[in-house]
C-alpha cells in the first residue's frame, strides 16, 4: 500500500451539525411579503458516537483517496461527476448546480396553506428550524402567529444546496419548523410494490381488531417510549469499563477542537437570543 | 414490476398475529453524483488514516472507542458491541394505540409498506380497524440487529410501518426562546389572515414536482454530448416596504388571480 502524504483538511462530507453557522440562509415569502430566514437542522444524530481509533488509541481521520493513484486527496482536488456510461463521467461544478436553479426557486414561497394533519406522515423526511434573520422579526412573527391561529401549515418547494425540497412549514412555540417531504414520485404506491387489493372482509374480523385497539389505546405517546435504549446500554457499559479501569486509553494529544461536535440546541438558542437583543 | 420484500415479520397484537412482508416505501430519485479525483477523473475511495503520520490504518487494526473525557477513550471490543445487540426476532410487537394525529411530523423517519404474508383477511381487517378508529399502533421490533420503535398506520387499504426517531434525535422548539419582535397589530393580523385564507387548500402531493432534478439531468445530458449551455448567475434584488402595504397589495393580487381563474 502506498504511503500517503499527511493531510489535515477535512473531507467535504463532514457532519452538517458541525459549525455554528446556519445551514442555509434564504427568504420565506407569502404573497408579496418576504421574510429573510436562517435555516438550522432540527434533528441531530446519535448522541454517543464511537470514534475510530488506531492500535495505540490515537483518533483516526477519514480521508478520500484516488482509486487510480492511491494518493490522498484534498477537498479542492475532488470534483463531482455523473456516471453517464461505465467509468465515464460528466463533471458538474457547484457553480453550475447553483446557476441551474432559477431565481425564484431559491425562495421558500408559501403558495398554499393546508391542515398539517391532512398530510400522510409517510411524506415527512427531515426537520429544520427557520429563525428570523436581521430585520425580519416582525414579518416572521406575523406569519407564525397567523398560522398558529388558523392552525395551518404552509407548503412550498425550494432549491437549497443543489437539491430541490418540498417542505411543510408550521409554527411550534412561536418558531417555524420546516419539515422536508418526499416528492410523490419518491414514494412507491401499493400498486408499484404489487400488494394485493383489499378483499371482502367479514365484519366480525374487523370488529375483533377494533376491540383490540380500543382495549389498548392511550391518549398520548409517552416520550420515554422513544428513548434510545441501545445508546443508554452502551453508555452503561462504557461507565462500567471505565470504573474498572478496563480498556481505558489516554491519548497524549487531545482531540482537535475542529473535531468537536457542536451542540445544535446551543447554536439555535444563541442565534435566537442574539436576535432578541437586536430587536429590543 | 413488483418489489421484493426486504424483511419478513409478524405483527403481534396481544395474542393475535398477522404475518407480513416489509417493503421500502421510499424510492429515492436524487441525482446521484460520484466524487472523482480531479486529475484522473476516476472514483475515490475512503480509508482511515492516522492524522499525525498520514499512514493508513487497515480495518483489522481499527478499534472503536467512546471519548469519556478529552483525549480519554474507553475501548469497546467486538464482543462488547455484540453484547449490546438485541436478540433477533421476527416479532413486531404492537404495544399500544394512540390517536392517528398524536405523533408530531418530526418523529417520523423511514416508511415501509407492509403486505400480507399468507393471511390476507387479518391484514386488511387490521388496516380497516385502524382507519375506523383513527388510531395508529406503537410498534417495537428488531430488524437487522437494530431495535426500532415505529408507528403502524393505515394508508388507504394498506398498512404502513414508519420508523420513529428517538426522542434524543429530535430538537424541540419548546426548549428554544421565542423569537422577539413587536407583536403584530390587529390590522396586520387581519390582513395576514385574509391572505392565508386566500391560499388555503388541500394538500395534493401530485401538484409538486422536483423540477430542479429535471433541469440538472437535462444539463448533464447536454454536457455529455458536448453542448453544455451557458448558465448565467442571477442575483435577486428585493425592495423593503412597509408590511401593511405589502399585505394589502398581496391580497389584491391574489383576489385578481382568483377572479381570473
Amino acid at each position: 500500500m502506498a504511503k500517503r502524504t499527511r493531510k489535515r483538511r477535512r473531507s467535504p462530507e463532514d457532519n452538517e451539525e458541525r459549525g455554528a453557522r446556519p445551514f442555509w440562509s434564504g427568504t420565506l415569502t407569502f404573497g408579496l411579503v418576504s421574510v429573510p430566514v436562517d435555516l438550522y437542522p432540527g434533528n441531530r444524530s446519535n448522541r454517543a458516537p464511537l470514534r475510530m481509533l488506531g492500535p495505540e488509541g490515537e483518533p483516526l481521520a477519514r480521508r478520500y483517496y484516488s482509486q487510480k493513484t492511491g494518493r490522498d486527496l484534498e477537498a479542492d482536488e475532488m470534483i463531482r461527476g455523473y456516471e453517464i456510461n461505465k467509468d465515464k463521467y460528466v463533471v458538474v461544478t457547484d457553480e453550475e448546480l447553483e446557476r441551474l436553479a432559477p431565481e425564484q426557486s431559491r425562495d421558500i414561497d408559501l403558495r398554499r396553506f393546508v391542515e398539517l394533519e391532512s398530510i400522510p406522515p409517510l411524506y415527512f423526511d427531515r426537520s429544520y428550524f427557520l429563525a428570523p434573520s436581521a430585520g425580519s422579526e416582525k414579518a416572521y412573527r406575523l406569519l407564525a402567529d397567523t398560522m398558529k391561529k388558523e392552525d395551518l401549515a404552509g407548503i412550498a418547494t425550494f432549491v437549497m444546496r443543489g437539491k430541490e425540497y418540498l417542505v411543510a412549514i408550521f409554527p411550534e412555540n412561536g418558531i417555524l419548523r420546516a419539515e422536508t417531504m418526499r416528492f410523490a414520485d419518491e414514494l412507491r404506491s401499493p400498486e408499484d410494490i404489487g400488494l394485493p387489493d383489499k378483499k371482502k372482509l367479514p365484519a366480525a374480523t374487523v370488529r375483533k381488531f377494533e376491540k383490540i385497539i380500543a382495549r389498548n389505546s392511550d391518549r398520548h405517546l409517552a416520550l420515554k417510549e422513544l428513548k434510545d435504549e441501545k445508546t443508554a446500554q452502551l453508555l452503561k457499559l462504557v461507565a462500567k469499563k471505565r470504573s474498572q479501569h478496563k480498556d481505558v486509553i489516554k491519548v497524549e494529544e487531545p482531540e482537535q477542537p475542529e473535531g468537536k461536535v457542536v451542540d445544535l440546541m446551543e447554536v439555535l438558542k444563541k442565534s435566537l437570543a442574539k436576535k432578541r437583543k437586536a430587536a429590543a | 414490476m413488483a418489489a421484493r420484500a426486504i424483511w419478513k415479520g409478524e405483527l403481534k397484537l396481544n395474542s393475535t398475529k398477522v404475518p407480513v412482508n416489509i417493503y421500502s416505501a421510499v424510492h429515492d430519485q436524487t441525482v446521484r453524483f460520484h466524487i472523482l479525483d480531479e486529475r484522473t477523473k476516476t472514483r475515490v475511495k475512503q480509508h482511515m488514516v492516522d492524522p499525525e503520520s498520514g499512514d493508513e490504518i487497515p480495518n483489522e487494526e481499527i478499534r472503536k472507542g467512546f471519548e469519556v473525557a478529552p483525549g480519554t477513550y474507553v475501548i469497546l471490543e467486538e464482543e462488547d458491541l455484540e453484547s449490546l445487540e438485541p436478540e433477533a426476532s421476527r416479532q413486531i410487537e404492537i404495544t399500544s394505540f394512540v390517536p392517528a394525529t398524536e405523533i408530531a411530523p418530526e418523529y417520523y423517519d423511514r416508511p415501509y409498506y407492509l403486505g400480507p404474508d399468507g393471511d390476507q383477511m387479518g391484514y386488511f381487517a387490521l388496516a380497516e380497524a385502524l382507519r375506523n378508529k383513527e388510531k395508529e399502533g406503537v410498534a417495537r421490533w428488531v430488524m437487522r440487529k437494530q431495535p426500532y420503535v415505529g408507528a403502524l398506520r393505515a394508508e388507504g387499504d394498506h398498512l404502513v410501518l414508519s420508523t420513529l426517531r428517538n426522542a434524543e434525535e429530535v430538537l424541540s422548539a419548546k426548549d428554544l426562546p421565542r423569537p422577539a419582535g413587536r407583536a403584530p397589530d390587529k390590522k396586520e393580523l387581519g390582513m395576514a389572515k385574509q391572505l392565508v385564507e386566500l391560499l388555503k387548500g388541500e394538500f395534493d402531493p401530485k401538484e409538486y414536482k422536483d423540477e430542479y432534478r429535471e433541469r440538472v439531468m437535462e444539463f448533464v445530458k447536454k454536457k455529455a454530448r458536448g453542448h453544455a449551455p451557458k448558465l448565467r448567475l442571477v442575483k435577486s434584488k428585493r425592495k423593503a416596504a412597509a408590511l401593511d402595504k405589502v399585505l394589502s397589495k398581496s391580497i389584491e393580487a391574489l383576489k385578481k388571480e382568483k377572479r381570473a381563474a
